[in-house]
């Protein structure tokens, strides 16, 4: 028997290690000896944390939301007693989030120990590298990665055989390999949990892509928010250099390829190639003009193969299932598996992997479980700050590179936000645009000036300033940014507002012509009153406004001036009748 | 980000304590493109960037001190004062936007009367926003560093961050 305990971020930050103790201390007093693993999150991060149990036979059972109670319970049950424990058994929805998926770059976390190679190696893993050490040319690999239509995962969708292919042909003897783990965009956490749950995978990625283009260093720029990936890369670099699949002669061929690991300091722009390079150069991470490019001139000048955690993660399964089987999965030209964040007002959070090209619909509503507490979709924001939002039009939409383009939207790195009947989308935009604001890094005017000017239009829209005037202005001003700014982050940075202006126009109209916020979100547009059929005159309202804007005597229905009023929320807090609405 | 001005508040690296940075500085003054790992191992050591601690990286690297300066003021994570013994780094990204983190971030300024990026006068705690920590299926989120340990706390209300920030106060002995 092997208990399994769910440890990535999320799992952690839910109790696992808790969770993990209670066993083993269940374990150690009944003087048994049963081992209890780590593994990576498996995704259903609504459901943490999770617990496999394997039996002899290596047959699995799994446990969900398992606290230190639930353990002691599961302990008597089935670890003693042989008879699972039935209350705390995955949910059917759960295993339908899992059953629903197509797992290919994750499917082995949550089921392997990332800190422990030979779990790697026993599920098939270094062995793309050693086929392609051994019996393939350089060209060979970068024919097959080129044929297997593999996009970078990153956003731009770009081909990844296309760009090793020219790093390939530079004469320049020095190249490298970069691997973007700077997963800035908020609501996006694949890249993470890749690294969390299997980081050996994405290693041999990188290395298969230093074998096919001439480099022998590569280096991975992590964000320093992610410090459980840091330490198990470090423990997967270190396990890789003592079995001989990294350092000198790996596999004991002429090829040497090291892997250094650095550390973001917290900069979104960091994630745009050349501002990457120019940090991991130990200087301010701003962009620069393209050309030369990062395949031309790259890191330190020379040339540079840049893709992202998830795409080196996809590397091994295109070599060892081969060009055509791989281009099997997804639609034409967006091949293969996509990683996807499923957060916000949806019922089953998580992380899932679905093949390109499955639609809206059934991600967030067969894979989702649908919008929480019954509420109504709205819309779905993707690609994070530079993607844009989709609506219920939208839902039946293929998700992959080429369609989402056509409307306007980006796949990014994956996030999907799913937002409910009660979010505001110009509140929505404005969040997105004061995002993107602070993380312009100020190098060009465009971006630095531009989203600056449009975040004070949001802020007049919100704060009940706006005219029919400040949307053009936004939709223009937004055009423009997206012509002349230097790089992705700019050209990108007007797209919430754009998409979100396009399709909820009414939305917009509603807070400029008719002074109204329709979901109520826009503090400005509330107006407190009472309700006098409620009120009972106890005057609790009145002594906690701060600025006396409640007026009433005792025993006696109160009043609210609306002029004086500043919507601080606390007579709503402090009334026990509920006399207080918003409209 | 101001730099305080021949204010040498720290007081581990006066009195020439740099033996910890100078092995660092050995270990990285000759690779390529060093300064950020640099900075980031220095202000582990001193748990921000003194202006005396800047000076010496400088002298030993070769990297001006301006250009050092501007490193630092660029990334969000280099502070050039001292931070508070817990430092809470509140998600402000999507998914924990849309699940109320304004809320949460209102409460715990009120309780510790402090706004970002500042720290409490008993040098207990520094607020940081941060723009994403990557838990998002848990939001609201937010991870307390003590030292060297850092800990995830999820599904955030105003009520439940406030009792983590008294759970802490308490375990301080302070509460």
């Amino acid at each position: 028997m092997r208990i399994l305990v769910g440890q990535g971020s999320c799992g952690i930050a839910s109790g696992a290690k808790k969770t993990a103790a209670a066993f083993a201390e269940q374990i150690r007093a009944a003087e048994m000896d049963i081992p209890v693993d780590v593994t990576g999150c498996i995704g259903l991060c609504y459901l943490e944390p999770i617990v496999d149990i394997y039996d002899d036979n290596g047959k699995m059972t799994r446990y969900t939301k398992v606290t230190p109670d639930t353990a002691k319970l599961i302990f008597d049950a089935h670890v003693a007693g042989g008879t699972p424990y039935t209350p705390a058994l995955i949910p059917a929805a759960g295993q339908a989030f899992l059953d629903k998926q197509t797992r290919v770059v994750m499917k082995n976390c949550g089921i392997i120990n990332p800190e422990r190679i030979e779990d790697y190696i026993a599920s098939g893993g270094y062995r793309a590298l050693s086929k392609a050490i051994r019996n393939m040319t350089s060209d060979e690999i970068c024919d097959v990665v080129l044929g297997s239509d593999l996009r970078g995962r990153g956003g731009g969708g770009f081909p990844t055989g296309k760009k090793w292919v020219q790093v390939k042909r530079q004469s320049e003897p020095v190249k490298y390999v970069v691997c973007n783990a700077d997963e800035g965009d908020p609501g996006a956490f694949m890249d993470r949990s890749i690294m969390e749950g299997d980081p050996h995978k994405m290693l041999e990625g990188m290395i298969i892509a230093g074998l096919a283009t001439g480099a022998h260093t590569g280096y991975i720029y992590v964000r320093a928010e992610y410090p459980l990936a840091v330490h198990r890369l470090k423990i997967a670099i270190d396990q890789a250099k003592a079995h001989g699949y990294l350092g000198d002669r790996i596999l004991g061929t002429d090829f040497s390829f090291d892997i250094h690991i650095n550390l973001g300091a917290g900069a979104f722009v960091c994630g745009e190639g050349s501002a990457l390079t120019a940090s991991i150069e130990g200087q301010r991470g701003m962009p620069r003009v393209k050309p030369p490019r990062t395949v031309e001139k790259g890191l330190f000048e020379k040339p540079t193969v840049l893709n992202n955690v998830e795409t080196f993660a996809n590397v091994p399964e295109v070599i060892l299932m081969g060009a055509e089987a791989f281009k099997s999965i997804g639609t034409p030209k967006n091949a293969g598996t996509k990683a996807f964040a499923l957060t916000g007002n949806v019922n089953n959070t998580g992380l899932i992997e679905v093949p390109m090209g499955t639609s809206l619909r059934s991600v967030i509503f067969d894979i989702g479980g649908g919008v929480k507490n019954g509420k109504k979709f709205k819309a779905v924001q993707i690609g994070g700050p530079s993607g844009g939002c989709l609506t219920e039009s939208h839902l039946d939409l293929p998700l992959d590179f080429d369609s989402l383009e056509k409307v306007g939207a980006m796949i990014g790195s994956g996030g999907l936000v799913v937002m409910d009947e009660d979010t505001c989308m110009v509140s929505i935009a404005r969040f997105f645009m004061n995002f993107t604001q602070q993380e312009s890094c100020g190098k060009c005017v465009p971006c630095r000036e531009g989203t600056h000017i449009m975040l004070e239009l949001l802020d007049d829209i919100v704060e009940a300033r706006g005219t029919r005037e400040t949307i053009d202005t936004l939709l223009d001003l937004g055009d423009t940014i997206c012509a002349t700014a230097l790089c992705g982050l700019g050209k990108t940075a007007a797209n919430p507002v754009i998409s979100t202006i396009t399709q909820f126009k009414d939305e917009y109209l509603a807070h400029v012509v008719d002074g109204v916020c329709p979901t109520g979100q826009c503090q400005a547009y509330r107006k407190y009153v009472v309700d006098e059929d409620r009120c009972v005159g106890c005057g609790l309202c009145r002594k906690v406004c701060p600025v006396h804007a409640i007026s009433g005597g005792t025993k006696r229905t109160h009043k609210i001036d609306t002029q004086v009023c500043i919507k601080c929320n606390s007579c709503v807090s402090a009334c026990k009748f509920d006399a207080i609405q918003i409209i | 980000m101001e730099l305080k001005r021949d204010e040498h508040a720290c007081s581990h690296c006066c009195g020439g304590e740099y033996a910890a940075l100078d092995r660092v500085l050995d270990k990285y003054k000759d690779v390529q493109g060093n300064l950020i790992i640099i900075l980031q191992k220095a202000q582990e050591i001193y748990g921000y960037l003194p202006r005396d601690v800047i000076k010496r990286i400088s002298d030993v690297t070769g990297h001006t001190q301006a250009k050092i300066f501007g490193v630092v003021t660029f990334y969000s994570q280099f502070r050039l004062n001292p931070i508070g013994k817990h430092l809470i780094l509140l998600c402000q990204g999507t998914a924990c936007h849309v699940n109320g983190s304004l809320a949460v971030e209102k409460a715990i300024c009120h309780e510790l009367g402090i706004k970002d990026k500042e720290t409490t006068p008993d040098n207990l705690f520094t607020l940081n926003n941060v723009a994403c920590l990557g838990c998002c299926s848990l939001a609201p989120v937010m991870m307390i560093k003590t030292g060297d340990t850092e800990e995830t706390y999820g599904n955030l209300t105003a009520d439940s961050a406030i009792e983590i920030l008294e759970e802490i106060r308490r375990k301080e002995g302070l509460a």
